[in-house]
């Protein structure tokens, strides 16, 4: 049913890893031919998304494919194992690129945007790193390519290179580098210190670690969660509203493609392969978090009520959404990851929708702020048809996917005997609508601004170009499809709330 | 007698004997080619000899067929041989880059002196290393040190401060070496012998005040040499005025070969049961972090790049001072690889600055605006040696934090080891900081209209290249290196126990 190339799959992960480098000296060549490079772009993107299809249908029969690039240091090497939850993530992130790519095209060519050549090399570093960080069979590696994806998105973020540009990106760099070096890599070494290994295991590898006692196991948790910066976990979030200031097609990456999945993703691995699913439930030590994560959402929230800029409404959406992966990795049952593993899927497809859709308004009229799209509903119906799909997903109403990942949290709530969380999430589903379907029903109730009773007559239809719409619904009915096949998905990502218990 | 038996002494006896003869060299290209050739003959030697080492163990060798402890007798351990084919390595990488650099700041006239001058200071730090007899370090430190206060007053033909900075470094440094002395006179006195293993063994079990004494001296004479805080009061003006191939080889070596003898002492001449050496190290601790903090500090708010660059040295010796301070064999082996990596991170980063003063005539921030455009090979060495400096994996410094906060992790220390951790990693956050405000210049800001890309001569570009894949190369495979340093740091600390 899933295209597979003939590929040995443990070979396929080393060649998806290395296939987007390969382009970004491919686009470096085709410098000065925008159609090449476009061509460049788009062909090592699906290269590599059926590369990871083909790991993924080895996964989906059972196999663990692995993989050791080279040995860093005696005990601790760059190695490449393949499970079903980095599996996902990888064929999330290279298919999502895809279309991001074709986005990016239409928005980058509509916007006369500079440097398009260096845009599109960054983007290639940075969906290697992601496809690595999918891949990674320890913490190590998982590092490595984690810091690799924030030094490449970099220059993404800060594209627009102006004083505005400069700032974000200060802040953004600051953030995730100070928080990976200040707090991941020292919770990483301490592991190792530990438990002599920094191997993903099944089942995690906490349970024989030395010295966790008394409060290490909250001291170690917590420099875990708040040094995956990327994960967006309160306090540790202000660097993606920040980011905001890149082009449309960066945020969508950013938001819904790799980063802050990676953040997400990384969270979720670490807790169940890490820590191990038993150990954290039996240890205590989630309590303090799933607090702070449910907060996070609140909070996030209602911050995002409050914003006028649809894109940085949008950032605070996510910041908020992320905390539900967060939340799901602290509830520590298996319902709980099984939903922080799902809303990784359908949170990527519905605030890409939402992206694609934000940056569509702005090609083709150029408003970012919310008080000024007041009408575009009737000149944009296809844009803002999509948004309100993407929103809907995002809010968690069916037949839209981000309902399931809603149903298992309360669930896994449920089963923890955490009863607040059901109001956590009740609560923040309400918000989700206010400030999501606010800007749309405004769109088409309002009339334009300074066009008094313009709302009667027909109205000239002003889209944006197509590679900007098509995309956008492509991931809008995406939404949809994925909410009548979770089932597999499902059954696919078993394995990792591990065999007993 | 077969040439591995005489290999011991070649390093250093190549570029000595060489230096008078550089001298006598016509102005101009000669002794430029001569000094090279005369290093590349070194690093060989050196290299030949550190797998020399590897394989047998420690060597020996009585310098004229005297035996110790009446004659000089070189000793060369597994660190002593890492340390000793750095130095030769850097002088190999540094020599060519000298070329243009040199012919540029100082200018050919005085080009057989200054050759001269830099062969002495590399025959001298090699010195240091090789040898087995306590004066012998005293004389070699000297002699290195004497050619360097030349060499930094070279300096003074881009900036008359090299003067002072030259003075300044020629006073702290003479009271440094005065320091080193008297402590050794007061060793010998309390022991009778000057040969490092005759001292240990005599020291055993011995704790009075001239011991004391002489030890306390010792270490501060050292701490002088290897510009630990707050005696780093030398370094940055050194630094930042002495001519670029200067600095780019002091930075890799003059304060790495300090290091290695203030481990010499510490662990082989003293070793961990005096009793004094618990005091020494927690003042380590508290020395190299106040250290860490304060130079990085420091550095982040300097518009001068390169004498940025010298107060991130200068933080930097902290990071190894602290590895030592743990005094665990695992803290030293930490040291010992942050010593060879820095090493290498600073070389390329200031060869980087150099290339930068040869097209813009300035080590200001300013000059280094739009970089990205105008030198795109020098920015992307600079930027990779950064984020080495910085500790991002695949690169040298990210195995030297690892190593360091592992260790720390291991460690029964004073105070809490995540305490400490923190304190690491959040001074090297500090770099982040210094190394991005350069990075911001040159990436995102636009060059000065009317300027294009530059060409540069190959003989700065190939050295510098070379270090900078050299930083990728050790942060991928450090497996050999690191175990070579903690085999060295076991028979370091084992010098008690022996």
């Amino acid at each position: 049913m899933i295209p597979s190339l003939p590929i040995n799959p443990a070979d396929a992960m080393l060649i998806a890893l290395f296939i987007p480098i390969l382009g970004m000296f491919g686009l470096m060549i085709a410098d000065r031919q925008p159609n090449v490079r476009e061509g460049v772009t788009l062909t090592f993107a699906v290269i590599t998304f059926l590369l990871c299809l083909t790991v993924l249908n080895d996964v989906a029969a059972g196999g663990r494919p692995t993989l050791t690039l080279f040995e860093v240091l005696p005990g601790l090497s760059i190695t490449l194992k393949a499970e079903p939850l980095g599996a996902m993530f990888a064929v999330i992130a290279s298919g999502l690129f895809i279309v991001n790519s074709l986005y990016s095209i239409g928005y980058m060519r509509g916007n006369e945007e500079k440097h398009q050549t260096r845009f599109y090399m960054c983007f290639a570093v940075a969906i290697s790193a992601a496809v690595g960080i999918a891949f990674a069979g320890n913490l190590l590696t998982f590092f490595t390519f984690y810091e690799i994806l924030t030094l490449s998105t970099f220059p993404l973020v800060t594209h627009k290179r102006d004083e505005k540009a400069r700032a974000g990106g200060r802040i953004y760099l600051g953030i995730l580098i100070g928080t990976s070096i200040g707090l991941l890599l020292p919770a990483i070494i301490w592991t190792y210190v530990m438990t002599g290994t920094t191997d993903f295991v099944l089942g995690g590898i906490m349970r024989t670690a030395a010295d966790m006692y008394g409060a290490v196991p909250v001291i170690l948790l917590g420099l875990y969660l708040w040094g995956i910066g990327k994960a967006a976990l309160m306090p540790i979030h202000p660097w993606l509203p920040n980011a905001m200031v890149a082009p449309t097609p960066v945020s969508a990456f950013l938001h819904a493609v790799a980063v802050v999945k990676a953040g997400v993703f990384g969270v979720l691995k670490i807790s169940t392969y890490t820590f191990g699913i038993d150990y954290l439930s039996s240890s205590g030590a989630t309590d303090l978090f799933l607090w702070i994560a449910g907060a996070s959402i609140l909070i996030a929230s209602a911050i995002a009520m409050t914003q006028d800029n649809l894109k940085a409404r949008l950032a605070y959406s996510t910041v908020s959404q992320l905390s539900y992966v967060t939340l799901g990795a602290m509830l520590a049952t298996k319902m709980g990851v099984m939903g922080g593993a799902t809303q990784i899927a359908a949170h990527a497809l519905g605030k890409m929708t939402l992206f694609m859709c934000a940056g569509a308004i702005y090609t083709a009229a150029h408003k970012s702020l919310i008080s000024e799209m007041r009408g575009t509903g009737r000149t944009m119906p296809y844009t803002w048809i999509a948004y309100i799909i993407g929103a809907c997903s995002i809010i968690g109403l069916p037949p839209m996917a981000g309902s399931w990942p809603k149903f298992y949290l309360m669930l896994g709530a449920v089963d923890r005997g955490t009863l607040f969380l059901l109001l956590v999430l009740v609560i923040s589903s309400l918000m989700n609508i206010v400030y999501l379907l606010a800007p749309a029903v405004r769109a088409f109730m309002d009339p334009v601004p300074g066009q008094g009773e313009a709302l009667k007559g027909p109205v000239a239809i002003q889209e944006a170009p197509l590679f900007c719409l098509v995309p956008a619904w492509f991931t809008a009915i995406g939404t949809i499809v994925l909410f009548f096949y979770m089932e597999p998905v499902v059954a696919f990502l078993n394995p990792i709330l591990g065999a007993g218990s | 007698m077969s040439l591995i038996s005489q290999l011991p002494v070649l390093p250093v006896l190549l570029p000595l004997v060489s230096a008078p003869l550089c001298v006598l060299l016509p102005k101009g290209r000669m002794p430029w080619v001569f000094a090279t050739a005369i290093s590349w003959l070194t690093a060989i030697s050196a290299v030949a000899l550190l797998f020399h080492v590897a394989e047998v163990g420690s060597v020996t060798y009585n310098m004229g067929g005297w035996a110790g402890p009446l004659g000089i007798v070189y000793r060369i351990d597994i660190v002593g041989a890492i340390v000793m084919a750095l130095v030769a390595l850097m002088a190999a990488a540094v020599f060519p880059y000298a070329k243009e650099s040199v012919a540029f700041e100082v200018g050919t006239e005085q080009s057989p002196a200054f050759y001269s001058l830099f062969l002495v200071c590399f025959a001298g730090l090699i010195g240091v290393v090789a040898t087995g007899d306590a004066f012998n370090v005293f004389v070699f430190l000297e002699i290195s040190s004497l050619s360097t206060y030349a060499l930094v007053a070279l300096g003074a033909k881009q900036d008359r401060r090299a003067l002072t900075a030259a003075f300044t470094y020629l006073v702290l440094g003479t009271i440094g070496a005065t320091f080193f002395v008297i402590g050794l006179g007061l060793l010998y006195q309390a022991t009778g012998t000057l040969n490092m293993t005759d001292l240990h063994e005599r020291l055993t079990g011995q704790d009075n005040r001239v011991v004391r004494a002489g030890f306390a001296f010792i270490v501060t004479g050292l701490g002088l040499k290897l510009a630990m805080f707050p005696l780093h009061k030398w370094l940055p003006d050194a630094y930042t005025f002495a001519p670029s191939a200067v600095t780019a080889f002091l930075a890799a070596t003059a304060t790495k070969v300090a290091v290695y003898a203030m481990l010499r002492f510490l662990f082989t001449v003293f070793g961990f049961t005096f009793a004094f050496m618990d005091v020494a190290l927690t003042l380590f601790i508290l020395l190299g972090l106040t250290g860490m903090f304060a130079a990085s500090l420091i550095a982040v708010f300097r518009d001068d790049v390169k004498q940025m660059l010298a107060f991130s040295s200068v933080a930097q010796v902290g990071y190894m001072l602290l590895g030592i301070s743990f005094g665990t064999p695992e803290g030293v082996a930490a040291a010992v690889m942050h010593v060879f990596n820095h090493a290498l991170m600073k070389a390329a980063l200031f060869m980087a600055v150099g290339a930068v003063f040869y097209v813009t005539l300035s080590h200001h921030l300013s000059a280094y605006k739009g970089l990205g455009k105008r030198m795109p090979f020098t920015a992307a060495c600079f930027i990779i040696a950064g984020l080495s400096l910085i500790g991002v994996p695949f690169t040298a410094g990210f195995i030297s934090k690892y190593l360091l906060i592992q260790a720390a992790f291991e460690a029964t220390l004073p105070v809490s080891s995540l305490f400490i951790v923190m304190l690491i990693v959040a001074s090297s956050l500090l770099a982040v900081a210094y190394i991005g405000r350069v990075a911001y210049e040159m990436f995102l800001s636009d060059p000065p209209e009317g300027v294009n890309q530059v060409e540069m001569p190959w003989t700065m570009m190939v050295p510098m290249g070379v270090m900078t894949a050299a930083n990728i190369y050790f942060g991928m495979d450090a497996e050999t290196l690191t175990s070579l340093a903690r085999q060295g740091a076991d028979l370091l600390s084992m010098g008690g126990a022996k």
